[in-house]
Parts: C-alpha cells; sequence; structure tokens
C-alpha cells in the first residue's frame, strides 16, 4: 500500500520555510561579505596597522622607499573631494528633480529622465578621460585663473581658492565627481518626491502655498529620509570612486588647504601603487583599503544621527 | 466666538446673500467636458449640499471654487464664478487671496509631516506674521473651533501622524479656519472616517455654519439630509435641480433626482 500524498497544508508549510530560509540567507550573504572584505583588509593591513600604529593614521608622510606610511593625504583628499562632489551636486540634482516633477510639462519629463539614466550608466574610466583630456585644461586656462583672481583673493575663503592654475588638483575631481554622482541623487530624488500623494500637495497649495513651499515644507520633509538615502548612495558612489579621480586629482601625498592644488585619494593611491607592490607596501595599501571602510561607516552614521536629530525636532515619535 | 465670526453675523442679520454665484461654468478635463453651463447659486451661511452619482462632476465644481485645479496641466474652466460679486476665474483674481477666503477639506484626512501646532500655524504664517503669542492663540481658537483642541492640547509639539482617522480630520479643518476664511469647501469629508468620528463632523459642520459658508459634497444622502440646507442634485456633468434640502428629499421636482435619491440609480 502506498503511503498516503501528503497534504496540501503541509506542503505549503514546507515551502514557506524553505522560502522564509532562503530569504534569510540572501540577506546574511551581504553581511558576510562586508564582513569578509573588512576583516581581510584589515589583516592584510595589520603589519602597517600595528608597525606604525597610530603614526599611520597622523602623518601624511608616504614614502615606500623610506618605509614610512602615513595614510592621512589619502584620507584628506578622499573626504575633502568627496564634499566637494556632495556640494555641488546635490543643489543641482534637488533642481532636476524638482524640474522633472514638478514644473517640466509633460513631454519633456521622459526625455530628461532617460537622459538622466544614460549618464549614470556611463562607466567612471570615460568620465576620467573626458575629464583629464577635456576637462583639465579648460580649468587650467579658465576657470582656476579667474577664482584664484576673484574668491582667491578674499580673506579666510581665499585659502581655498589661491594657488598655480594646475588643472588637475581637489576642485577639478570633485567637479568630475559631481557630475558622476548626479544622475543618481536626481534620479532617487525624483522617485520619491513623484511618490508623495497629490492630496497632500493640494491641501498645501489649497491653503494658499507657492509650488516652491509645498516642495520646501511639504514634499522635502515628507521624503526625507528617502531623500537623504539617495544622496549618502551617491557620497558612497563619490568616496569610493577610483578612475576618474586618479585621472584628474593630481596624485600628490600633499595636504594643501587650496582645491586648486593636487592631492591624492585612498581609491587613486591604491589602484596607482597595487602593481608593484609588494611586503610593507602592500600592507600599507591594504589599511588604506580598511580606513576607507571606516571612513564610510562614519559618514553613513553621521547621517543616521542627522537624520534622527530631524525627525526629533519635527516630533516625529 | 471670534470677532471675524460676529461682525459676519451682524452683516448676516443685515442681507442674506448669496456667497457663490455660478454662471454658465463649463469645465473641460484635457478634451473632456466635466461639466456643462452649471448655474447656481450658495448662499451665505448655509450648508449646501452637492450629491450625484461618481463621475458626476460634483468633487470638479468643488475644486473651481478655490482653483486648485489650476495646479493640474490641461484642465480649465470658462464662464463666471462670482464670489461676493467678483469673479475668481479672472486670472487677475489672485490665487493667494482666494485660498485665504475659500479653505478646502479632501475626501482623506492630511496632515503635514509636521506637528500639531505647526500643521495649523504653517497656514497662518504664509498670510501673516503674527507674533509669537498671537499665533499660539490663533492656533488654539482654530482647534477649539475644530472640537480638538482638548484632544491635542497636551501634545501640540507631537508629530500630527500620530492621530487617528477622525482627529486628523478635524486638524484638517482646523487648518482651514485659522486662516478665518468665509467659504469652507468640503470634500466627502467624512468618507475614510468610521461612523462615531463622522458623526462628530457633522455636528462640527452644524457648529460652523454660523460663521462660514460651507459647501459640501458627499455621495452619503443621508448626510446630505442631515446636515445641509439647500441640497444639489447633478448627474453627468449637469445640474439637474438645486431646492432646499427638505424638497429635494421629500418632493423633487425631476424625475432623475427621486430616482437617485430613491435609490433606483448611481
Amino acid at each position: 500500500m502506498p503511503a498516503p500524498a501528503p497534504r496540501r497544508a503541509d506542503l505549503d508549510a514546507r515551502r514557506d520555510r524553505w522560502f522564509a530560509h532562503s530569504l534569510k540567507a540572501a540577506a546574511l550573504l551581504v553581511l558576510a561579505v562586508l564582513l569578509g572584505a573588512a576583516l581581510s583588509t584589515l589583516w592584510g593591513g595589520r603589519e602597517v596597522l600595528i608597525g606604525h600604529g597610530l603614526d599611520f593614521l597622523a602623518s601624511s608622510q608616504w614614502n615606500p622607499v623610506a618605509g614610512r606610511y602615513g595614510a592621512l593625504a589619502p584620507v584628506f583628499g578622499t573626504v575633502v573631494t568627496s564634499f566637494v562632489a556632495i556640494l555641488l551636486a546635490v543643489p543641482l540634482a534637488f533642481g532636476i528633480a524638482l524640474f522633472l516633477t514638478e514644473i517640466a510639462p509633460p513631454w519633456l519629463r521622459r526625455p530628461v529622465s532617460a537622459a538622466i539614466e544614460l549618464l549614470a550608466a556611463i562607466p567612471s574610466i570615460i568620465y576620467g578621460m573626458w575629464g583629464l583630456f577635456v576637462f583639465v585644461p579648460f580649468m587650467a586656462e579658465h576657470i582656476e585663473p579667474m577664482l584664484d583672481a576673484s574668491l582667491g583673493q578674499l580673506p579666510v575663503i581665499g585659502a581655498l581658492f589661491s594657488g598655480p592654475p594646475l588643472g588637475l588638483g581637489v576642485l577639478t575631481a570633485g567637479i568630475v565627481l559631481a557630475v558622476m554622482i548626479v544622475p543618481f541623487i536626481a534620479a532617487v530624488m525624483r522617485e520619491v518626491f513623484l511618490a508623495v500623494p497629490t492630496r497632500l500637495k493640494e491641501s498645501a497649495r489649497a491653503l494658499g502655498a507657492t509650488p516652491w513651499e509645498v516642495v520646501w515644507h511639504i514634499v522635502l520633509p515628507a521624503t526625507r529620509s528617502a531623500v537623504v538615502g539617495g544622496i549618502f548612495l551617491g557620497l558612497g558612489r563619490a568616496l569610493g570612486e577610483t578612475m576618474a579621480v586618479t585621472f584628474v586629482l593630481g596624485n600628490a601625498y600633499d595636504i594643501h588647504a587650496s582645491l586648486l592644488m593636487p592631492g591624492t585619494s585612498i581609491s587613486s593611491s591604491i589602484a596607482n601603487e597595487f602593481n608593484e607592490a609588494v611586503g610593507n607596501h602592500r600592507s600599507a595599501l591594504l589599511a588604506l583599503g580598511f580606513l576607507l571602510f571606516v571612513v564610510t561607516f562614519f559618514v553613513l552614521l553621521i547621517a543616521r544621527l542627522m537624520l534622527r536629530r530631524l525627525a526629533r525636532r519635527e516630533g516625529a515619535t | 466666538m471670534n470677532e471675524l465670526a460676529a461682525t459676519q453675523h451682524t452683516a448676516a442679520s443685515l442681507a442674506p446673500h448669496n456667497h457663490i454665484e455660478v454662471r454658465g461654468l463649463d469645465f473641460h478635463y484635457h478634451q473632456q467636458r466635466a461639466l456643462n453651463n452649471i448655474t447656481l447659486d450658495i448662499p451665505a451661511r448655509n450648508v449646501t449640499a452637492i450629491i450625484g452619482p461618481s463621475g458626476c462632476g460634483k468633487s470638479t465644481l468643488l475644486r473651481v471654487f478655490n482653483r486648485i485645479y489650476a495646479m493640474h496641466p490641461g484642465l480649465r474652466a470658462s464662464g463666471e464664478v462670482l464670489l461676493d460679486g467678483e469673479n475668481i476665474l479672472d486670472p487677475r483674481y489672485s490665487l493667494n487671496r482666494l485660498r485665504s477666503k475659500v479653505g478646502m477639506v479632501f475626501q482623506k484626512p492630511v496632515p503635514f509631516p509636521m506637528t500639531i501646532f505647526e500643521n495649523i500655524a504653517w497656514g497662518i504664517r504664509h498670510h501673516e506674521r503674527p507674533g509669537r503669542a498671537e499665533l499660539a492663540s490663533r492656533v488654539e481658537q482654530a482647534l477649539r473651533d475644530a472640537a480638538l483642541w482638548d484632544e491635542v492640547k497636551d501634545k501640540l509639539g507631537g508629530s500630527a501622524l500620530g492621530l487617528s482617522g477622525g482627529q486628523q480630520q478635524r486638524l484638517c479643518i482646523a487648518r482651514c479656519i485659522a486662516l478665518r476664511p468665509q467659504v469652507l469647501l468640503l470634500d466627502e469629508p467624512t468618507s475614510a472616517l468610521d461612523p462615531i468620528a463622522t458623526g462628530r463632523i457633522e455636528q462640527l459642520i452644524d457648529e460652523l455654519k454660523r460663521s462660514y459658508t460651507i459647501v459640501i459634497v458627499t455621495h452619503n444622502m443621508q448626510q446630505a439630509a442631515r446636515i445641509s440646507d439647500r441640497t444639489a442634485f447633478m448627474y453627468m456633468g449637469e445640474l439637474i435641480e438645486m431646492d432646499a434640502t427638505e424638497k429635494i428629499f421629500t418632493a423633487p421636482a425631476r424625475k432623475q433626482t427621486e430616482d437617485y435619491i430613491t435609490g433606483r440609480f448611481g
């Protein structure tokens, strides 16, 4: 006599369990990969991290020949170029998203949105080449002399904009990065602005609010966490971006107040030197990689804290 | 009762007048005609209900009264809508002025993502620059008038999103009357609420009509019968009949009206 066929309910319950398990595995895999990458760079960099100690973080000396490794210049370059990029990209992306969702006539929305998505799909090496061959000479001939002559003469902020017009440098890298991350931020902002219910905008307009007031006081607060999420998606890309930055940053282990001077970043240092690095040098580059994890982690942490403080101010529970 | 309401009372006793007069109003949604040659009068400090089956144009008509339709491309109204004798469809009639006079409450409660206090104060600040103390008293007055003050006075700094549906809808009414408008447009204000919350809103409407001209769109005929003084029945973009509510519900002049209110169609 054959065994009775399993009942439908039992089958379903088993499938549900399998489904739940596979979802859990997918989620845990992400954690495992992240931890694995962080720990293996930490392990690979242990010689320099232990051997140099705090000096690795505090020194801006990077001299593989003399065996001196200080990460300050690359960390500084990474943070500053990304900061410049975010500063330029966020208002631009905000304007694009706002135009596309609130102001643009319907026939214009689709082509502009498609163009933004295409922009996001361009490989970074293309941006790097464009940056080096087109944008760097343009910066050297036009923008940088002008900045030096105008903003560079002001007290305090003048230090940021004075220096020889090399073309290569922190500002140029920041601008190229900004162009690269605008599509990401704009695309996310557009999506979340579209998701704001029409009735919310209508009730604000019905009180007499202007389109600008609706965006600033209603749409932005309602989409705040998603907007910040989009910005940090862009920032994450800027922090880790390698090729485009390597082309235009100048690759000098220096820390200057001026944005017109060349610098280096964590990822471009690694890309430039990994080929010929052995022993301690290799360990130093892996330790740099670990630092990039740390920097990104802190940036994201700060973003979370900022969001929480904003939420508290608006009375959210 | 606030000062404005008091002056409106005296005005009312002097001369009952038509607050809104609609003359030959057509409305087009892209190529499609949604309202056809509507002419009607809405008396001051009365509740006027607009009823009719879905898609008859009742909400569209309401949305002309504060020109909220204008924020969407492809919609246009022609004809005249006179508010105190001035044509609000005239592009020279400022939207800001119109919306300070005509408030609107929507079908679903839509609190802004702010504190309860800010939900009310935000609209006031758009039109005026009151001092801190005056702003606080305006907010309190609006919440009292909307019968919400006792429930929220201890959590004005909390998010408005934490209120119940009925409270949120009264907050939206408070937000409107905080601007001291003359007309309140209510677009199915209780359709998303439970019977108890609906009862409170209806009671509130009955109190508010002493100070405001109220136009309510509803698909609930019992509600129209309970709370309105005059009722307009619309069908397929046309005004079929408008009269005293009692008359419409007991002895309608038109066959279509009778069929609708007796539930034979719609």
